[in-house]
């Protein structure tokens, strides 16, 4: 059984107006039985004493019904043996501050947005949520609370031909409190989008062409969201999704021996990063959590999944089943999958490129079901040339077939370009969930990218 | 179904009486008992079952408003516990928040009330007719089979209720790979001949699959796109394309068709049509929606969609709950369904589009992927399956000089989205007969 509190606040200001504050809380029990060769679950806000036997009676109904019919057998499954427990890392807890605090830093931020007559949208939004989850099996008891904070900066110019939108902070989110907001300097980071979000507008087009692409960690966590950690889903790769998310390139024969990307390429599945928003103890099928290398200097050693898929499979993973509330079950999905620093200054990948683009913030993405062909575009480019960065351009786009792009990294910025960053809603599921992910990477460079512009 | 319906209205009229001098209270019940059934190879991957009820609250004082959403269980007492603790948090809320200048509500009383009737067969027995229906085929997909209900009341004495009861399949049927042919059955009542009429389909669409899959380079192509694929775009395009807020902001990607630089073509005209769609016929602020709002008419931008803040911020009419359509109707053209391989001649046919995205707002362009069933034809006649291709093109080119012919036929398909709660959106679309739509990779 799980049993999940959940409280979400947002506030939020469009156009130097408040909005209405919007408070969300949900309660409920998730009860998964399993008798003999079935499985089943019941999920129910009603969690009284009366409301949770009729769950475990119906989840009972479904395990029964299910028996001659199961995909997997229960008895071929472990269980995890080890209780415990894990608290998010936070110093200022959200509802210590009270709300006129942090309506006068929005209003702060919100004047630094509003800075000329062709800005006609900006916003400021602060979404924080609390969550406690009670685990329990027959065998173990976990407990674990998480605080999550996301602060979210927009601004919007058009000049009658066109517009253009600089945002920053949706992916900033991480496990913390008030402070967070304070030490993201969001009054300097509005005035930066506000004024960029202008220059946009005088910007040339994206220049087209086969280039070396320097992409910046805002970039990055796409890149890896979409080509690395996906592929990497278990419950993909043996076609849970195939209907819905899709499949996926990589095939089980692979872990262990295929050549992901070139030896620069290291991605961990992180889930003790300090703060980063998929942080935890214990994964929703129960079992422990650990740092591992999901690919070592460029090769392919472990699968996302958890230990329902990795029995499937007869393959070792990291403990990533988790659901996004209670009425949801688990499946397989990134937490904190970071790309590990390397030792090149961000100075020296700018030096080293000749003719370049380097793109920062994602505004658009899109892969195909095997998660191979892709193409994504950012906010903001600027041109690389002659080892130089020069001036800002609009409309950045690039695409390529992932296999290659990752075998085609040459620079791994070191840990001073290194961010620690989030996807706020992953969409994945039948029925379908939307949950937070972690990803943290350095800025890199990709040589030979098809990098193009907005489009007549 | 009483039940949760009248706990509603109990619920709301308890917290009604203890209202405050001059508050307003507003409240929505979203709740469904649903099953959903994942397979996977033909057999049962995950089964279980989802009851919830979320009550949202929007309390009112003086133009200040601040809302909650909540779960309850059914145990009244408990229930007007948990209710009356958020009211007394929305009051703290309110007595520190500014006016809200944009405040609109409705204050015309109208009741409605819609009662799901329908009665069908309980989920796993019709499970155990799609595994026996099946036997052979590589089925995976979701069937979600239930009670959807939508409630409104507010302290002005508004009530209005909403239940439907319906089923979603949504399956693919796989050969090998990424090669699939996709299907959906969805309605009121299950039908066991509409349902293995289905089945047949996919066994003839297999055979056409089960050929060597060619790998087309990009370029630009003639193509058949299928309702489905259609529906990739027009969600696509209903993100930020009809929203009034979008755009008087600027933000969307309609801009150019908004000031006459663009033109559609004539036969492109599409509505929100609540009057037909799923959808319940009050916003939830209590504003009573329109049957049919134009969206596009003969290629011409028409009527925004108005929800409430947008209707007092730019002194508009409300039409509509959210900005996007939840009820898009694409009107029909002139294509037959036996002349589209014939008009088609040689190109692509697509039955499904996916994960597409704007890759250049300003120009309406659009990037995604083909996906499952498509097929390479030549001189009216299937030749191979092809491989995933991406396009990346703009709505004004596809539904402008390219497009070529809208057919006859049109599928109703209803939303199978069931994040946090099943969907109740639907959308009934044409195929498309267009002409150079551009593949890039």
């Amino acid at each position: 059984m799980r049993l999940v509190n959940q409280r979400r606040q947002t506030i939020s200001m469009r156009q130097s107006i408040f909005e209405p504050i919007a408070n969300f809380y949900s309660q409920g029990a998730y009860i998964s039985v399993s008798d003999g060769n079935g499985t089943g679950y019941a999920a129910t806000s009603d969690t009284s004493r009366s409301g949770l036997k009729k769950a475990i009676q119906r989840a009972q109904n479904w395990a029964n019904d299910n028996s001659r019919f199961q995909l997997i057998s229960p008895t071929t499954l472990p269980r995890p043996k080890l209780s415990g427990q894990y608290h998010s890392p936070i110093a200022q807890p959200w509802d210590s501050i009270d709300l006129e605090t942090k309506l006068e830093e929005m209003r702060k931020i919100d004047q630094r947005l509003n800075i000329h007559d062709v800005i006609v949208d900006w916003w400021v939004v602060f979404y924080s949520c609390q969550s406690e989850i009670i685990f329990v099996t027959p065998d173990i008891e976990l407990q674990q609370s998480f605080s999550y904070l996301t602060p979210y900066l927009g601004a919007v110019a058009n000049n009658g031909r066109e517009t253009q939108k600089r945002t920053f902070g949706i992916e900033t989110g991480s496990q913390s409190g008030y402070e967070s907001i304070l030490n993201a300097d969001l009054g300097y980071r509005a005035k930066i989008i506000a004024e960029q979000s202008l220059a946009l507008l005088e910007a040339p087009n994206c220049p087209g062409g086969n280039k070396d692409l320097l992409l910046m960690p805002s970039q990055m966590i796409l890149q890896i969201h979409e080509s690395i950690g996906h592929p990497l889903e278990l419950d993909r790769i043996l076609g849970d999704e195939r209907n819905y998310a899709g499949t996926s390139f990589v095939t089980l024969d692979m872990f262990g021996k295929y050549k992901y990307g070139s030896n620069l390429l290291n991605i961990s599945f992180n889930p003790n990063q300090p703060q980063q928003i998929a942080s935890y103890q214990y994964d929703d099928e129960g079992s422990p959590a650990k740092r591992e290398f999901l690919i070592k200097d460029g090769i392919l050693l472990r699968p996302l999944g958890g230990i329902t898929s990795q029995s499937r499979a007869g393959l070792s993973g990291v403990a990533t089943s988790r659901s996004c509330d209670w009425n949801r079950p688990p499946i397989d999905r990134m937490a904190n999958i970071n790309l590990e620093p390397g030792e090149t200054s961000f100075n020296d990948m700018v030096a080293s490129i000749e003719n370049g683009i380097l793109m920062d913030t994602n505004r658009s993405w899109s892969i195909d079901d095997s998660r191979n062909k892709f193409q994504f575009g950012c906010e903001l480019g600027r041109i690389i040339k002659d080892g130089e960065l020069r001036g800002i351009i609009k409309n950045p786009n690039y695409r390529g077939i992932s296999s290659d792009f990752w075998r085609n990294l040459k620079s791994v910025g070191d840990p001073a370009s290194f961010a620690v960053l989030s996807v706020p809603t992953c969409g994945k599921g039948e029925p379908n969930q939307a949950i937070r992910v972690g990803h943290a990477s350095p800025a890199c460079v990709f040589a030979d990218t098809d990098i193009f512009g907005g489009g007549e | 179904m009483k039940q949760i319906k009248q706990s509603f209205f109990d619920l709301f009229q308890q917290l009604s009486d203890g209202l405050l001098d001059d508050e307003i209270l507003l409240a929505n019940a979203l709740a469904e008992d649903s099953d959903f059934v994942q397979m996977n190879y033909g057999k049962i991957r995950n089964a279980g079952s989802v009851h919830q009820i979320q009550i949202s609250l929007r309390l009112i004082l003086e133009n200040r408003q601040a809302s909650a959403q909540f779960n309850i269980g059914g145990n009244e007492k408990d229930d007007l516990n948990r209710a009356n603790h958020v009211i007394e948090s929305l009051r703290n809320q309110i007595r520190v928040s500014p006016k809200d200048p944009f405040l609109l509500i409705n204050t015309e009383i109208h009741n409605s009330e819609l009662i799901a009737t329908d009665s069908f067969s309980e989920t796993h027995l019709i499970i155990e007719e799609i595994i026996s229906s099946s036997k052979g085929l590589d089925l995976v997909g979701l069937f979600s089979n239930g009670i959807i209900y939508r409630g409104f009341a507010n302290s002005l004495g508004q009530r209005n209720w909403h239940s439907r009861s319906s089923f979603n399949f949504d399956w693919s049927c796989y050969i090998h790979t990424d090669k699939a042919v996709k299907s959906r059955y969805s309605d009121f009542n299950w039908n066991s001949e509409r349902f293995l009429a289905k089945i047949e389909t996919i066994h003839k669409q297999l055979e056409f699959l089960s050929k060597t899959a060619l790998t087309i380079n990009p370029d630009n192509y003639r193509v058949y796109l299928a309702p489905a694929a259609v529906s990739e775009l027009m969600m696509t395009l209903a993100w930020q394309g009809f929203g009034a807020k979008n755009h008087k902001t600027q933000q969307t990607p309609l801009q150019k068709l908004a000031s006459g630089q663009v033109n559609l073509h004539s036969g492109v005209s599409l509505f929100e049509n609540n009057a037909d769609g799923l959808i319940p016929g009050f916003t939830h602020n209590g504003f009573k929606k329109p049957p049919l709002v134009t969206l596009i008419d003969k290629g011409q931008l028409c009527d925004m969609l108005i929800n409430s803040r947008s209707a007092s911020e730019y002194n508009l009419s409300v039409n509509a709950d959210i900005e996007i359509p939840e009820s898009l109707d694409f009107l029909a053209g002139d294509l037959a369904r036996s002349d589209v391989f014939r008009k088609l001649d040689t190109g692509l046919y697509i039955n499904n589009l996916w994960y597409s995205n704007f890759s250049d707002m300003n120009q309406c362009a659009i990037t995604g992927m083909t996906r499952f069933a498509c097929f390479l034809v030549e001189n009216g006649q299937i030749k191979a399956p092809i491989n995933p291709l991406r396009f990346d093109d703009s709505l004004f080119n596809i539904l402008g000089n390219n497009l070529e012919a809208i057919s006859i036929d049109r599928e109703w398909i209803l939303d199978t989205d069931t994040y946090e709660r099943r969907s109740l959106a639907s959308m009934r679309l044409p195929g498309l007969l267009i002409d150079n739509l551009k593949f890039t990779l």
